[in-house]
């Protein structure tokens, strides 16, 4: 065996690939801890090896950036440097002196435990869809516009016939184009922004040529596809008893609230719907490390506060997959250095540095455009279903803050159950927050994921499989 | 421009296909598609009733971080669709709320 320093990097989507080729050039034995069955993480989701594609490509933007993270990793996995172990959902990373462990469930059935210790950690978890309710969101064939896409991706598959995508949201644009591209009607591209919104940060958004080409791409796809556009919109419910039938859209108007007179029903058997995407923080957060505005905080080297952790791509906040790659290249790069007690040399990172903080100034404009109606909660009718696993209905949240005085959202779950079921509140969070009247505070959850009681009993005792 | 199927789009050679059963209805799934996409192709959106109302679920978020799509396969209940992959005769049943009160 080698000595050389050995780096976890928990994610295999741009981010991890990204950390875990610059870390494993620089001469750092890597493992990729990834719970698909394939590398590429949401952005870059393959079709199962099974369905023999051809021409994955036809889904997929940035195909040549893929290619080469794809053949990087293989390069290094042939050279031993890099061991990517597949269908590892980690649910714990564990902090021992001069080493971290981090505690995995194998398989999509999560009831066997694998466990890998490292000398560093770097934490590429990605993100996740933010979804807020409204009458109607339990229906199947209402599903969210991350998921619509990763089943067509991974699975090739559509829900429906006829397809109304609503938000808010960039997201929002390649899952319409990739949706009429597999077959989909589009019946609408229903996005709660106000296209004046973008007006006061021109300077930045035509600073990036390059967005400026993918934007006008979306919009040459959508025309092709004859995909109408309802900007400044909304959809108020989605009706149908054992499945979606049709959604009613409505304009918003200038505060933000529904304009009743200008409601209209559009039939469709599938609703795609996002409002953006959230970090996943769990693993940073349970490890102790600080978050900021909703991401793991880090510093110029994408260092968490908690030494030996890295953290790069969405789990930082979101920026897209441009700038989950260049904080993963940096991230890898630093580690490789102070793995060995040295000291990096940013001079020879500028120019993903420069990427960073460009992506970075251009999604923070692009943040401020795209917006959910002002008064989105008042669109959530007393009988709506907050909280889809505990079945709370927005009445009891409403109950609990106007009557019994909860003022925050841990005090509404303890009232009305919102958020205790198996999600863990990912679903509903944003949602009880919003309703509470409060800023949605970091969760603070032990583990990532649900973990059989035998697991959780035996991991860390010894005997327990620890590889690297 | 406009292609028929997703399959049609990627140009996909699937692997020869197999049946699992639905409810007790034999149905066709493609190697490497998880029980979520198997159902869907098979027009299927709904796969359980919950606990409280009986409402129907299906897939909501498709990456397996809401457990809407939970499912009982060869008798265990609790399962997540749009993980687990389909296997050539696997028994799907539609989840009665928490699947534990099922023979």
């Amino acid at each position: 065996m080698s000595a050389d320093p050995h780096l976890a990097v928990v994610g295999a989507g741009p981010a991890g690939l990204a950390a875990a080729l610059a870390a494993a050039a620089r001469g750092l034995r890597v493992t990729v801890i990834d719970s698909a069955a394939e590398a590429g993480g949401q952005f870059y989701r393959q079709p199962a090896q099974g369905l023999g594609a051809r021409r994955p490509q036809a889904l997929h933007h940035q195909w040549r950036t893929w290619e080469k993270l794809r053949d990087g990793l293989a390069a290094h996995i042939e050279a031993g440097r890099i061991t990517h172990l597949k269908g590892h959902h980690v649910w714990c990373v564990e902090r021992k002196p001069h080493a971290f462990i981090m505690h995995a469930l194998l398989g999509p059935e999560q009831q066997e435990p694998a466990a890998v210790r490292a000398d560093a950690v770097l934490l590429a978890t990605g993100g996740y869809e933010k979804v807020l309710p409204f009458p109607g969101w339990t229906l199947p064939g209402v599903i969210t516009a991350g998921g619509a896409q990763a089943m067509l991706k991974g699975g090739l598959v559509l829900p429906g016939r006829t397809a109304v995508v609503a938000g808010t949201g960039p997201l929002l644009l390649p899952v319409a184009v990739g949706l009429a591209a597999a077959g989909a009607k589009v019946a609408a591209l229903v996005e709660s922004a106000d296209p004046k919104a973008f007006v006061a940060h021109t300077t930045t958004l035509t600073a990036h040529p390059g967005k400026l080409a993918e934007a006008a791409q979306y919009a040459t796809a959508l025309l092709a596809h004859r995909i109408p556009i309802r900007a400044h919109h909304t959809v108020v419910a989605a009706h149908g008893t054992e499945r979606l039938e049709a959604v009613t859209v409505a304009a918003l108007d200038a505060d933000g609230r529904v304009r009743r007179d200008s409601e209209r029903r559009i039939s469709c058997d599938t609703l795609a719907v996002g409002n953006g995407l959230l970090p996943h923080t769990d693993l940073a957060e349970a490890l102790g490390c600080r978050i900021d505005r909703g991401g793991v905080a880090v510093d110029e080297e994408q260092r968490t506060d908690v030494p030996g952790v890295w953290a790069a791509g969405e789990t930082t906040g979101i920026g897209g997959s441009a700038l989950s790659l260049a904080e993963g290249h940096i991230a890898g790069r630093s580690a490789a250095a102070r793995l060995r007690n040295t000291q990096p040399d940013p001079g020879a990172w500028t120019a993903a540095a420069r990427a960073r903080s460009r992506l970075r100034r251009f999604f923070s404009a692009l943040d401020t455009g795209y917006a959910l109606p002002a008064h989105w909660t008042e669109q959530i009718t007393d009988d709506t279903v907050v909280c889809r696993c505990e079945e709370v209905p927005a009445a009891a949240i409403r109950e609990a803050v106007d009557e019994l005085g909860a003022g925050d959202v841990r005090t509404v779950k303890l009232l009305t159950r919102a958020g205790m079921g198996w999600c863990q509140g990912r679903m509903c969070g944003p949602a009880v927050a919003g309703l509470t009247g409060g800023e949605q505070p970091p969760a603070k959850r032990p583990f990532a994921c649900p973990v059989p009681l035998g697991v959780l009993a035996r991991a860390g005792a010894p005997g327990e499989t620890t590889q690297g | 421009m406009r292609s028929r199927t997703p399959l049609d789009l990627v140009e996909a050679r699937p692997g020869p296909s197999f049946t699992v059963t639905f409810d007790g209805r034999e149905i066709d799934a493609m190697p490497g598609q998880s029980i979520a996409a198997v159902l869907w192709s098979a027009g299927v959106t709904s796969w359980r009733s919950t606990r409280g109302e009986g409402g129907p679920r299906g897939v909501f978020c498709g990456i397996g971080v809401c457990f809407d799509c939970l499912v009982t396969v060869d008798g265990r209940p609790n399962q997540r669709a749009c993980l687990l992959p389909a296997e050539p005769g696997q028994v799907i049943r539609t989840q009665e709320g928490t699947g534990h009160d099922e023979r």
